[in-house]
Protein backbone atom coordinates (compact mmCIF):
# COMPACT_ATOMS: atom_id res chain seq x y z
CA UNK A 1 0.00 0.00 0.00
CA UNK A 2 1.75 3.51 -0.75
CA UNK A 3 1.10 6.34 1.43
CA UNK A 4 -0.86 8.13 -1.20
CA UNK A 5 -3.72 5.66 -0.29
CA UNK A 6 -2.91 4.92 2.94
CA UNK A 7 -5.70 6.39 4.98
CA UNK A 8 -3.99 6.64 8.67
CA UNK A 9 -6.62 5.81 11.97
CA UNK A 10 -5.44 8.87 14.29
CA UNK A 11 -7.13 8.68 17.47
CA UNK A 12 -8.08 12.27 18.64
CA UNK A 13 -8.23 13.43 21.95
CA UNK A 14 -10.11 16.71 22.34
CA UNK A 15 -11.12 19.32 25.34
CA UNK A 16 -14.13 19.44 25.18
CA UNK A 17 -13.78 23.34 26.65
CA UNK A 18 -11.40 24.24 23.67
CA UNK A 19 -10.31 22.07 20.85
CA UNK A 20 -13.58 20.35 20.71
CA UNK A 21 -15.59 23.90 20.37
CA UNK A 22 -12.69 24.73 17.59
CA UNK A 23 -13.04 21.66 15.67
CA UNK A 24 -16.76 22.54 15.48
CA UNK A 25 -15.83 26.00 14.48
CA UNK A 26 -13.32 24.62 11.81
CA UNK A 27 -16.47 23.25 10.41
CA UNK A 28 -18.95 25.48 10.58
CA UNK A 29 -16.26 27.54 9.12
CA UNK A 30 -15.95 25.49 5.91
CA UNK A 31 -12.20 24.60 6.83
CA UNK A 32 -10.33 21.60 4.97
CA UNK A 33 -8.35 19.67 6.88
CA UNK A 34 -8.32 15.69 6.18
CA UNK A 35 -11.22 13.04 7.64
CA UNK A 36 -8.13 10.57 9.56
CA UNK A 37 -9.62 11.23 13.09
CA UNK A 38 -11.17 9.92 15.50
CA UNK A 39 -11.87 11.88 17.71
CA UNK A 40 -12.82 11.67 21.78
CA UNK A 41 -14.15 14.22 23.56
CA UNK A 42 -12.38 14.81 27.03
CA UNK A 43 -13.54 17.06 29.89
CA UNK A 44 -10.10 18.34 30.01
CA UNK A 45 -6.52 17.06 28.85
CA UNK A 46 -6.43 16.40 32.91
CA UNK A 47 -8.60 13.59 32.13
CA UNK A 48 -5.93 11.98 29.34
CA UNK A 49 -5.18 8.70 31.49
CA UNK A 50 -1.77 6.86 29.63
CA UNK A 51 -4.48 3.90 29.11
CA UNK A 52 -6.25 6.04 26.51
CA UNK A 53 -3.54 6.32 24.61
CA UNK A 54 -1.60 2.70 25.14
CA UNK A 55 -5.55 1.27 24.37
CA UNK A 56 -5.60 2.97 20.97
CA UNK A 57 -2.00 2.25 20.22
CA UNK A 58 -3.12 -1.60 20.93
CA UNK A 59 -5.92 -1.54 18.95
CA UNK A 60 -4.46 -0.16 15.38
CA UNK A 61 -4.06 3.39 15.74
CA UNK A 62 -1.50 4.94 13.27
CA UNK A 63 -1.31 8.02 15.80
CA UNK A 64 -1.98 9.95 18.62
CA UNK A 65 -3.22 13.51 18.89
CA UNK A 66 -4.27 15.05 21.95
CA UNK A 67 -5.13 18.91 22.08
CA UNK A 68 -6.34 21.09 25.30
CA UNK A 69 -6.15 24.33 26.09
CA UNK A 70 -3.37 27.01 26.03
CA UNK A 71 -1.36 27.49 29.36
CA UNK A 72 -3.50 29.70 32.04
CA UNK A 73 -6.84 29.05 30.24
CA UNK A 74 -8.04 25.66 31.60
CA UNK A 75 -11.36 25.34 32.34
CA UNK A 76 -10.23 23.64 35.59
CA UNK A 77 -7.39 25.71 36.37
CA UNK A 78 -4.21 23.25 35.90
CA UNK A 79 -5.52 20.37 34.31
CA UNK A 80 -3.26 20.66 31.10
CA UNK A 81 -0.47 21.84 32.88
CA UNK A 82 -0.75 18.33 34.66
CA UNK A 83 -1.37 17.11 31.54
CA UNK A 84 1.49 18.76 30.04
CA UNK A 85 3.70 16.85 32.20
CA UNK A 86 1.82 13.29 32.06
CA UNK A 87 2.11 13.67 28.43
CA UNK A 88 5.81 14.18 28.20
CA UNK A 89 6.46 11.57 30.18
CA UNK A 90 4.42 9.19 28.14
CA UNK A 91 5.87 10.40 25.19
CA UNK A 92 9.31 10.40 25.89
CA UNK A 93 8.75 6.10 27.45
CA UNK A 94 6.99 5.38 24.03
CA UNK A 95 9.77 6.70 22.14
CA UNK A 96 11.82 5.43 24.11
CA UNK A 97 11.14 1.72 23.47
CA UNK A 98 10.73 2.64 20.00
CA UNK A 99 7.42 4.35 18.79
CA UNK A 100 8.17 6.48 16.23
CA UNK A 101 8.12 10.50 17.31
CA UNK A 102 5.65 11.35 14.70
CA UNK A 103 3.24 9.59 15.80
CA UNK A 104 2.12 11.13 18.92
CA UNK A 105 0.79 14.51 19.01
CA UNK A 106 0.31 17.33 21.69
CA UNK A 107 -0.96 20.84 20.88
CA UNK A 108 -2.57 23.69 22.85
CA UNK A 109 -6.11 25.11 20.69
CA UNK A 110 -8.60 27.44 22.26
CA UNK A 111 -12.27 27.29 20.99
CA UNK A 112 -11.16 30.98 18.81
CA UNK A 113 -8.47 29.14 16.68
CA UNK A 114 -10.60 27.02 14.39
CA UNK A 115 -7.70 28.11 11.84
CA UNK A 116 -5.16 26.48 13.76
CA UNK A 117 -7.43 23.35 14.15
CA UNK A 118 -7.28 23.19 10.71
CA UNK A 119 -3.71 23.31 10.49
CA UNK A 120 -2.51 21.50 12.97
CA UNK A 121 -4.59 18.58 11.85
CA UNK A 122 -2.96 19.06 8.84
CA UNK A 123 0.31 18.78 9.83
CA UNK A 124 -0.12 15.84 12.30
CA UNK A 125 -2.17 13.52 9.34
CA UNK A 126 0.94 14.36 7.36
CA UNK A 127 3.47 13.46 9.71
CA UNK A 128 1.69 10.01 10.33
CA UNK A 129 0.75 9.59 6.94
CA UNK A 130 4.31 10.00 6.10
CA UNK A 131 5.28 7.08 8.68
CA UNK A 132 2.55 4.56 6.90
CA UNK A 133 0.69 1.75 8.93
CA UNK A 134 1.76 1.44 12.38
CA UNK A 135 5.00 -0.74 12.27
CA UNK A 136 6.47 -0.07 15.02
CA UNK A 137 3.50 0.16 17.82
CA UNK A 138 2.40 -2.41 19.59
CA UNK A 139 -0.32 -3.39 17.44
CA UNK A 140 1.78 -4.31 14.42
CA UNK A 141 3.71 -7.23 17.05
CA UNK A 142 0.64 -8.77 17.05
CA UNK A 143 -0.43 -8.67 13.23
CA UNK A 144 3.66 -10.35 12.53
CA UNK A 145 3.44 -13.26 15.04
CA UNK B 1 26.19 -7.84 59.48
CA UNK B 2 26.27 -9.89 62.23
CA UNK B 3 26.19 -6.73 64.37
CA UNK B 4 22.87 -5.63 62.54
CA UNK B 5 20.97 -8.59 63.16
CA UNK B 6 21.46 -8.00 66.76
CA UNK B 7 20.55 -4.24 66.84
CA UNK B 8 17.79 -4.84 65.02
CA UNK B 9 16.13 -7.54 67.17
CA UNK B 10 17.35 -6.06 70.07
CA UNK B 11 15.28 -2.41 68.09
CA UNK B 12 12.23 -4.41 67.83
CA UNK B 13 11.91 -6.14 71.41
CA UNK B 14 12.52 -2.88 73.44
CA UNK B 15 9.72 -1.16 70.76
CA UNK B 16 7.12 -4.11 71.36
CA UNK B 17 7.72 -4.46 75.16
CA UNK B 18 7.61 -1.04 76.17
CA UNK B 19 5.85 0.48 73.26
CA UNK B 20 5.58 2.18 70.76
CA UNK B 21 4.24 -0.20 68.59
CA UNK B 22 2.12 -2.93 68.32
CA UNK B 23 3.62 -4.84 65.54
CA UNK B 24 7.04 -5.06 64.12
CA UNK B 25 7.18 -5.59 59.83
CA UNK B 26 11.08 -7.25 59.22
CA UNK B 27 12.64 -9.94 57.68
CA UNK B 28 12.84 -14.04 58.19
CA UNK B 29 15.07 -16.06 56.56
CA UNK B 30 14.05 -17.84 53.58
CA UNK B 31 14.02 -21.68 53.28
CA UNK B 32 16.65 -21.70 51.11
CA UNK B 33 20.04 -20.26 51.24
CA UNK B 34 19.88 -16.69 49.45
CA UNK B 35 16.05 -15.79 50.57
CA UNK B 36 14.07 -13.83 53.20
CA UNK B 37 10.69 -13.59 53.56
CA UNK B 38 8.80 -10.83 54.93
CA UNK B 39 7.59 -11.54 58.20
CA UNK B 40 5.17 -9.35 60.72
CA UNK B 41 5.77 -10.25 64.99
CA UNK B 42 3.80 -8.51 67.36
CA UNK B 43 5.53 -10.14 71.16
CA UNK B 44 8.42 -9.46 71.92
CA UNK B 45 9.89 -12.92 72.95
CA UNK B 46 9.50 -13.30 68.81
CA UNK B 47 12.28 -10.77 68.01
CA UNK B 48 14.67 -13.20 67.45
CA UNK B 49 12.72 -14.20 64.60
CA UNK B 50 14.04 -10.87 62.93
CA UNK B 51 16.94 -11.28 60.77
CA UNK B 52 18.99 -9.01 58.25
CA UNK B 53 21.11 -10.09 55.31
CA UNK B 54 21.86 -8.70 51.47
CA UNK B 55 19.28 -10.95 50.47
CA UNK B 56 16.32 -9.03 51.80
CA UNK B 57 15.50 -7.63 48.36
CA UNK B 58 12.06 -7.35 48.87
CA UNK B 59 10.50 -4.08 50.18
CA UNK B 60 8.83 -3.80 53.19
CA UNK B 61 6.91 -0.43 52.67
CA UNK B 62 4.59 -1.90 50.32
CA UNK B 63 3.16 -4.47 53.23
CA UNK B 64 2.27 -1.06 55.21
CA UNK B 65 -0.23 0.61 53.60
CA UNK B 66 -3.05 -2.23 54.75
CA UNK B 67 -1.22 -3.03 57.69
CA UNK B 68 -1.05 0.86 59.17
CA UNK B 69 -4.77 0.95 59.35
CA UNK B 70 -5.70 -2.37 60.29
CA UNK B 71 -5.19 -1.37 64.04
CA UNK B 72 -4.33 2.05 66.09
CA UNK B 73 -0.87 2.18 67.22
CA UNK B 74 2.32 2.38 65.81
CA UNK B 75 3.55 0.19 63.29
CA UNK B 76 7.48 -0.67 63.48
CA UNK B 77 9.26 -1.16 60.38
CA UNK B 78 12.88 -2.08 59.17
CA UNK B 79 14.36 0.03 56.82
CA UNK B 80 17.50 0.97 54.82
CA UNK B 81 17.79 3.31 52.32
CA UNK B 82 15.83 3.09 49.75
CA UNK B 83 13.05 1.68 51.51
CA UNK B 84 12.32 4.93 53.79
CA UNK B 85 12.71 6.59 50.70
CA UNK B 86 9.34 4.92 49.72
CA UNK B 87 8.22 5.23 53.22
CA UNK B 88 8.81 9.03 52.62
CA UNK B 89 6.74 9.13 49.17
CA UNK B 90 3.66 6.93 50.63
CA UNK B 91 3.58 9.46 53.75
CA UNK B 92 2.97 12.14 51.49
CA UNK B 93 0.74 10.29 49.09
CA UNK B 94 -1.79 9.91 52.44
CA UNK B 95 -0.89 6.33 52.74
CA UNK B 96 -0.08 6.50 56.50
CA UNK B 97 1.28 9.20 58.97
CA UNK B 98 5.20 9.87 59.84
CA UNK B 99 3.88 9.66 63.87
CA UNK B 100 2.28 5.89 62.65
CA UNK B 101 5.65 4.54 61.65
CA UNK B 102 8.12 3.42 64.19
CA UNK B 103 11.64 3.02 61.64
CA UNK B 104 14.34 0.76 62.49
CA UNK B 105 16.78 2.36 60.41
CA UNK B 106 19.21 0.18 58.59
CA UNK B 107 22.59 1.65 56.80
CA UNK B 108 22.90 -0.53 53.60
CA UNK B 109 25.67 -2.34 52.37
CA UNK B 110 24.22 -2.58 48.93
CA UNK B 111 22.18 -5.73 48.24
CA UNK B 112 23.16 -8.66 46.67
CA UNK B 113 21.70 -10.52 43.49
CA UNK B 114 21.06 -14.02 44.39
CA UNK B 115 21.27 -14.83 40.67
CA UNK B 116 24.81 -13.35 40.06
CA UNK B 117 26.37 -15.61 42.74
CA UNK B 118 24.56 -18.75 41.41
CA UNK B 119 26.34 -18.25 38.07
CA UNK B 120 29.81 -17.52 40.00
CA UNK B 121 29.31 -20.53 41.78
CA UNK B 122 30.98 -23.43 40.15
CA UNK B 123 28.82 -26.08 41.57
CA UNK B 124 25.06 -26.40 41.65
CA UNK B 125 23.63 -26.46 44.82
CA UNK B 126 24.61 -23.20 47.49
CA UNK B 127 23.43 -24.50 50.89
CA UNK B 128 24.61 -21.16 52.93
CA UNK B 129 26.01 -17.62 52.47
CA UNK B 130 27.86 -16.33 54.98
CA UNK B 131 28.32 -12.44 54.53
CA UNK B 132 30.73 -9.65 56.24
CA UNK B 133 30.92 -6.15 55.10
CA UNK B 134 32.75 -6.75 51.38
CA UNK B 135 32.76 -10.64 51.55
CA UNK B 136 30.35 -13.37 50.60
CA UNK B 137 31.47 -16.80 51.54
CA UNK B 138 29.30 -19.54 49.95
CA UNK B 139 29.09 -22.95 50.89
CA UNK B 140 27.51 -25.61 48.40
CA UNK B 141 28.53 -29.65 49.38
CA UNK B 142 31.94 -29.94 48.66
CA UNK B 143 33.19 -26.16 47.52
CA UNK B 144 33.45 -23.12 49.34
CA UNK B 145 34.15 -19.69 47.06
CA UNK B 146 34.92 -16.02 48.72
CA UNK B 147 32.98 -13.06 46.59
CA UNK B 148 33.31 -9.84 46.71
CA UNK B 149 30.55 -7.83 47.91
CA UNK B 150 31.54 -5.30 45.13
CA UNK B 151 31.23 -7.97 42.46
CA UNK B 152 27.69 -9.39 43.27
CA UNK B 153 25.55 -6.70 44.35
CA UNK B 154 22.40 -5.91 42.66
CA UNK B 155 21.78 -3.62 39.22
CA UNK B 156 20.59 -0.66 41.00
CA UNK B 157 22.37 -0.81 44.43
CA UNK B 158 25.61 -0.04 41.89
CA UNK B 159 23.66 3.87 40.90
CA UNK B 160 22.03 3.82 44.48
CA UNK B 161 21.88 7.28 45.95
CA UNK B 162 20.70 6.75 49.86
CA UNK B 163 21.95 3.98 51.61
CA UNK B 164 21.17 5.19 54.41
CA UNK B 165 17.93 5.98 55.67
CA UNK B 166 16.31 9.37 55.01
CA UNK B 167 13.96 9.21 58.00
CA UNK B 168 14.33 7.25 60.94
CA UNK B 169 13.67 6.03 64.87
CA UNK B 170 16.47 4.29 65.46
CA UNK B 171 19.65 3.10 63.83
CA UNK B 172 21.03 -0.27 64.66
CA UNK B 173 24.63 0.67 62.84
CA UNK B 174 26.62 3.91 62.41
CA UNK B 175 25.53 5.05 59.16
CA UNK B 176 28.81 4.99 56.96
CA UNK B 177 31.15 7.69 57.93
CA UNK B 178 31.82 10.56 55.21
CA UNK B 179 35.33 8.85 53.69
CA UNK B 180 33.06 5.77 52.98
CA UNK B 181 30.19 7.11 50.44
CA UNK B 182 26.53 6.72 51.62
CA UNK B 183 26.04 6.06 47.51
CA UNK B 184 26.43 2.91 45.46
CA UNK B 185 29.05 4.95 43.63
CA UNK B 186 27.70 4.03 40.11
CA UNK B 187 26.66 7.29 37.56
CA UNK B 188 22.97 6.65 37.61
CA UNK B 189 22.36 8.58 34.28
CA UNK B 190 25.04 6.39 32.48
CA UNK B 191 23.30 3.47 33.08
CA UNK B 192 19.61 4.68 33.05
CA UNK B 193 17.46 4.81 29.72
CA UNK B 194 20.21 1.93 28.15
CA UNK B 195 18.12 1.84 24.88
CA UNK B 196 18.32 5.56 24.32
CA UNK B 197 21.43 5.09 21.57
CA UNK B 198 19.90 2.67 19.56
CA UNK B 199 17.21 3.61 16.88
CA UNK B 200 13.54 3.57 16.72
CA UNK B 201 13.63 -0.10 15.40
CA UNK B 202 16.26 -1.66 17.36
CA UNK B 203 14.55 0.03 20.16
CA UNK B 204 11.40 -2.31 19.66
CA UNK B 205 13.77 -4.95 18.86
CA UNK B 206 15.53 -4.49 22.38
CA UNK B 207 11.84 -3.37 24.25
CA UNK B 208 10.68 -7.18 23.15
CA UNK B 209 13.92 -9.10 23.40
CA UNK B 210 14.16 -8.06 27.25
CA UNK B 211 10.38 -8.69 27.90
CA UNK B 212 9.11 -11.13 26.08
CA UNK B 213 9.52 -13.80 28.31
CA UNK B 214 6.97 -12.43 30.66
CA UNK B 215 4.82 -14.50 32.13
CA UNK B 216 2.46 -12.03 33.57
CA UNK B 217 2.59 -13.01 36.99
CA UNK B 218 2.63 -9.40 38.29
CA UNK B 219 5.39 -10.18 41.27
CA UNK B 220 7.08 -7.10 40.06
CA UNK B 221 3.78 -5.23 40.53
CA UNK B 222 2.94 -6.84 43.77
CA UNK B 223 6.23 -6.65 45.50
CA UNK B 224 6.12 -2.92 44.31
CA UNK B 225 5.82 -0.16 47.63
CA UNK B 226 3.71 2.04 45.15
CA UNK B 227 0.80 -0.32 43.85
CA UNK B 228 -1.68 -0.19 46.73
CA UNK B 229 -4.35 0.79 44.22
CA UNK B 230 -7.60 -1.27 45.36
CA UNK B 231 -8.46 -2.62 41.79
CA UNK B 232 -5.61 -2.14 39.66
CA UNK B 233 -5.47 -1.73 35.98
CA UNK B 234 -4.82 -4.88 34.98
CA UNK B 235 -7.84 -6.28 36.90
CA UNK B 236 -10.22 -3.27 35.58
CA UNK B 237 -13.17 -4.78 33.37
CA UNK B 238 -15.41 -2.12 32.50
CA UNK B 239 -14.06 -1.25 30.46
CA UNK B 240 -10.66 -3.57 30.00
CA UNK B 241 -7.98 -1.44 29.30
CA UNK B 242 -5.89 -3.96 28.87
CA UNK B 243 -5.37 -7.20 27.09
CA UNK B 244 -4.55 -10.14 29.67
CA UNK B 245 -3.10 -12.27 26.94
CA UNK B 246 0.79 -12.93 26.37
CA UNK B 247 1.09 -11.43 23.12
CA UNK B 248 3.87 -9.27 23.13
CA UNK B 249 1.48 -6.04 22.54
CA UNK B 250 -0.34 -6.81 25.79
CA UNK B 251 3.07 -7.32 27.77
CA UNK B 252 4.12 -4.39 26.75
CA UNK B 253 1.60 -2.38 27.55
CA UNK B 254 1.27 -3.71 30.76
CA UNK B 255 4.87 -2.95 31.96
CA UNK B 256 4.89 0.75 30.22
CA UNK B 257 1.62 1.13 31.72
CA UNK B 258 3.48 -0.11 35.15
CA UNK B 259 6.45 2.48 34.68
CA UNK B 260 4.29 4.93 34.28
CA UNK B 261 2.51 4.71 37.69
CA UNK B 262 5.87 4.73 39.46
CA UNK B 263 6.56 8.15 37.04
CA UNK B 264 8.02 10.23 39.75
CA UNK B 265 7.53 7.75 43.03
CA UNK B 266 9.94 5.00 42.51
CA UNK B 267 13.03 4.91 44.29
CA UNK B 268 14.78 2.33 42.36
CA UNK B 269 14.73 -0.05 45.09
CA UNK B 270 15.01 -2.94 42.36
CA UNK B 271 12.39 -4.85 44.44
CA UNK B 272 10.44 -5.20 41.14
CA UNK B 273 14.13 -7.07 39.57
CA UNK B 274 14.22 -9.36 42.19
CA UNK B 275 10.74 -10.47 42.28
CA UNK B 276 11.23 -11.48 38.96
CA UNK B 277 10.76 -15.01 38.12
CA UNK B 278 11.95 -14.43 34.31
CA UNK B 279 14.60 -12.69 35.02
CA UNK B 280 13.69 -9.57 33.29
CA UNK B 281 14.79 -6.48 33.87
CA UNK B 282 12.30 -4.54 34.66
CA UNK B 283 13.79 -1.30 35.56
CA UNK B 284 14.56 -0.85 31.58
CA UNK B 285 11.85 1.00 32.12
CA UNK B 286 11.31 2.88 35.31
CA UNK B 287 14.61 4.09 34.98
CA UNK B 288 13.82 6.10 32.17
CA UNK B 289 11.11 7.68 33.88
CA UNK B 290 13.21 8.68 36.81
CA UNK B 291 15.81 9.88 34.71
CA UNK B 292 13.25 11.98 32.72
CA UNK B 293 11.62 13.36 35.99
CA UNK B 294 15.21 14.35 37.47
CA UNK B 295 16.41 15.97 34.13
CA UNK B 296 12.62 17.59 33.29
CA UNK B 297 11.41 18.49 36.97
CA UNK B 298 14.38 17.73 39.09
CA UNK B 299 13.10 15.53 41.43
CA UNK B 300 14.49 12.64 43.41
CA UNK B 301 11.64 10.83 44.63
CA UNK B 302 11.44 10.47 48.35
CA UNK B 303 14.27 12.21 49.51
CA UNK B 304 12.45 14.91 51.49
CA UNK B 305 9.41 15.08 53.91
CA UNK B 306 6.67 17.27 52.32
CA UNK B 307 7.90 16.91 48.77
CA UNK B 308 4.84 16.73 46.43
CA UNK B 309 4.85 14.02 43.77
CA UNK B 310 6.16 15.44 40.25
CA UNK B 311 2.45 14.48 38.51
CA UNK B 312 0.40 16.28 40.67
CA UNK B 313 2.27 19.72 40.11
CA UNK B 314 3.09 21.97 37.27
CA UNK B 315 5.15 24.92 36.96
CA UNK B 316 4.42 27.27 34.43
CA UNK B 317 8.22 27.19 32.57
CA UNK B 318 7.58 23.15 32.22
CA UNK B 319 9.56 21.92 29.07
CA UNK B 320 6.95 21.56 25.64
CA UNK B 321 9.07 21.70 22.58
CA UNK B 322 7.17 19.61 20.95
CA UNK B 323 3.69 20.60 22.05
CA UNK B 324 2.26 22.35 18.65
Amino acid sequence: MSNEEFSPRIATFLCSWCSYGAADMAGVGRFSYPADFRVVRIPCTGRLSPKFVLSALRQGADGVWVSGCHPGDCHFISGNLTARRHFTLLKNLLEYVGVEPGRLHFSWISSAEADKFARVATEVAAAVRALGPAQNTLSALIKAV
Amino acid sequence: MRSRIVNIRAAAKQALEEGPCRVVAGYAPGTMAMRARPIFIDKPEDAGKLTWSSFCVGNLAGLLTQAAHAAPGKIGVVAQGCVSRNLVGLIGEGRFKREDLYIIGVPCLGMAERRKIEAKYPGRAIIAVEEAEDVFVVRGKRREVRMLRRDVLRDNCYTCVQRNPVIFDVLVADSAPDAEPSTGGGDIDKVAAPWERLAPEARLTAFEAAYKDCIRCYACRDVCPLCYCATCFVDESQPQWLGKTQDFADIANYHLLRALHCAGRCTDCGACESACPQNIKVRRLTSKLEKDVRALYGHQAGMALGEAPPLTVYKPDDPQDFIK
